[in-house]
């Protein structure tokens, strides 16, 4: 196994797309973090096959990533933008919280927007003190009932796609608030002009029961 | 399709800061002064789908145009349109349109051609056929010029959306073509017209060729058809993840359309497929 610098040069000499997605790979494959800088760099390149591999090698290398990558967001590329929001959806640590809920309703790109409504539904909670989940739980709530309003389907699908995996969440922690969930998803089966979507709700409400109780 | 869009991308690029209403858009179009005007306005017409009776005759007198001439002897206020009145529905367009298929200005009878596809008109069919006279070996590129003989691409793809099975027999040879892009349309077309896979796998193994513009083209043809063994290779296809979603959206809708229970074995294997690549 060669070491990580080696790989990361290796990235760095890429000089065609296929060879750049086989050293991203490769790079990826280490999961060391050291390769951090050159992974999040990489999805600035307008490469969709390299940057899906560095969004597998960054949430496999998990928490470290969050802070560089909160520091070091390229605000005015939205495509590396879109690829740093799957990254901290994947990751799931709530110290990206805050970007995730602005970005799922405000950010320009539909990209992005649709990113950060699925992560939302992923946050893992268990990471954040105890006090301060019912509150946190309840913006992303909201925030996700309001995506479901967002004009384009994609950030729609998304947003009920979150609020699925927010509703198995609250099952132990806050119950009372999965009836929102529900009261949502019935109310959008009636007037959701896609059927996609009207798919995806029926799909949610029975993976998760929530009819049944 | 894909042409148009472009087309229409670098008009509004520029004309972006002239505001039209539906009444001088078509002042503008019947004047003879402003060659420039007139054309925008044609695309204006279209864009803006200003269904008006007038609007429309205005554009079929514009598909009579003799005076914007382009270097190459062009036509393209003609070309303008005929693109408006495919977006316009007004089937007074259909038999204009089909004699424009053999106008001399290739553009136009793209134009003509892509315009036909949209209007959802039977009548146009055994013209559209014409137009593969000859079978592949005809269809070769013109000396000097960037496209072939025909618009080989917008006439089989027209054949297959307007359901032409009477086609079936002349476009199949297409699907030989060494120009990917006739290649791909003519297996998209045979697969809408014969529901065979092995028309839908030309397009699967689309997804893997080496060109992005193709790879993104197979994703939407395929998403267009709804081929629904396609999913896999759609979530793993080299492309943008907002692209694969609209494909793996348009598979979703057509297995939806074919059964009664929304979640299906299928369904539920494309929307994990598209939650996978939110």
């Amino acid at each position: 196994m060669p070491d990580t610098q080696t790989l990361i040069d290796a990235v760095n000499k890429a000089d065609s797309a296929d060879l750049l997605l086989e050293t991203v790979e490769n790079l990826a494959e280490a999961a060391d973090i050291s390769a951090i800088p050159t992974l999040v760099e990489v999805l600035g390149f307008n490469n969709p096959g390299a940057a899906v591999a560095a969004v597998d090698g960054l949430i496999k290398i998990g928490e470290p990533v969050v802070p560089y990558l909160l520091s070091n967001l390229d605000g005015y590329n939205y495509g590396a933008r879109a690829w740093a929001t799957r990254v901290f959806a994947g990751i799931g640590d709530p110290s990206a919280l805050d970007l995730l809920l602005e970005a799922a309703v405000s950010d320009f790109s539909q990209s992005v927007r649709r990113s950060a409504a699925k992560g939302l539904g992923s946050i893992l909670w268990s990471k954040l003190p105890e006090t301060e989940i019912p509150t946190a739980q309840q913006k992303v709530l909201s925030t996700l009932l309001l995506a479901t309003e967002d004009g384009e389907w994609v950030v729609r699908y998304a947003a009920i796609v979150g609020l699925e995996s927010l509703a198995r969440t609250l099952r132990d922690s806050q119950p009372e608030l999965r009836s929102q969930i529900v009261a949502k998803f019935l109310e959008l089966s009636d007037r959701e002009p896609e059927a996609a979507i009207c798919a995806r709700i029926k799909y949610a409400i029975e993976n998760e029961q929530l009819l049944d109780n | 399709m894909r042409n148009e869009e472009v087309n229409a991308l670098k008009d509004t690029e520029i004309h972006e800061a002239e505001q039209l209403t539906e009444e001088t858009a078509i002042a503008n179009l019947k004047q003879k002064e402003d060659l420039g005007a007139r054309y925008y306005a044609a695309w204006w017409l279209g864009k803006f789908r200003i269904k008006n009776p007038a609007a429309v005759s205005t554009l079929l007198m514009a598909l009579e145009d003799e005076q914007d001439r382009a270097p190459d002897g062009g036509y393209p206020l003609r070309r303008n349109a005929a693109r408006a009145l495919g977006k316009l529905g007004d089937k007074r367009a259909v038999e204009p349109l089909t004699r424009c298929l053999e106008f001399p200005d290739y553009y136009v009878r793209e134009a003509a051609a892509q315009a036909l596809e949209m209007l959802d008109d039977h009548s146009c069919i055994a013209a559209l056929i014409k137009m593969l006279d000859g079978g592949i070996e005809s269809a070769t590129r013109v000396p000097g010029k960037p496209h072939l003989v025909e618009p080989y691409e917008a006439v089989i793809e027209a054949l297959g959306t307007l359901s032409a099975t009477e086609a079936v027999e002349y476009i199949e040879p297409f699907t030989q073509h060494p120009t990917e892009k006739v290649k791909y349309a003519a297996a998209r077309a045979m697969y809408q017209l014969t529901r065979e896979d092995k028309y839908g796998e030309i397009l699967i193994r689309a997804l893997e060729g080496d060109d992005l513009q193709l790879r993104r083209s197979a994703l939407m043809d395929l998403g267009a058809v709804g081929y629904i063994k396609a999913g896999k290779a759609i979530a793993n296809t080299l492309a943008e993840n907002s692209m694969k979603l609209i494909a793996l959206k348009g598979l979703l809708e057509t297995d939806l359309a074919n059964k009664n229970t929304a979640t299906s074995a299928e369904s539920i294997e494309i929307m994990d497929l598209m939650d996978a690549l939110l």
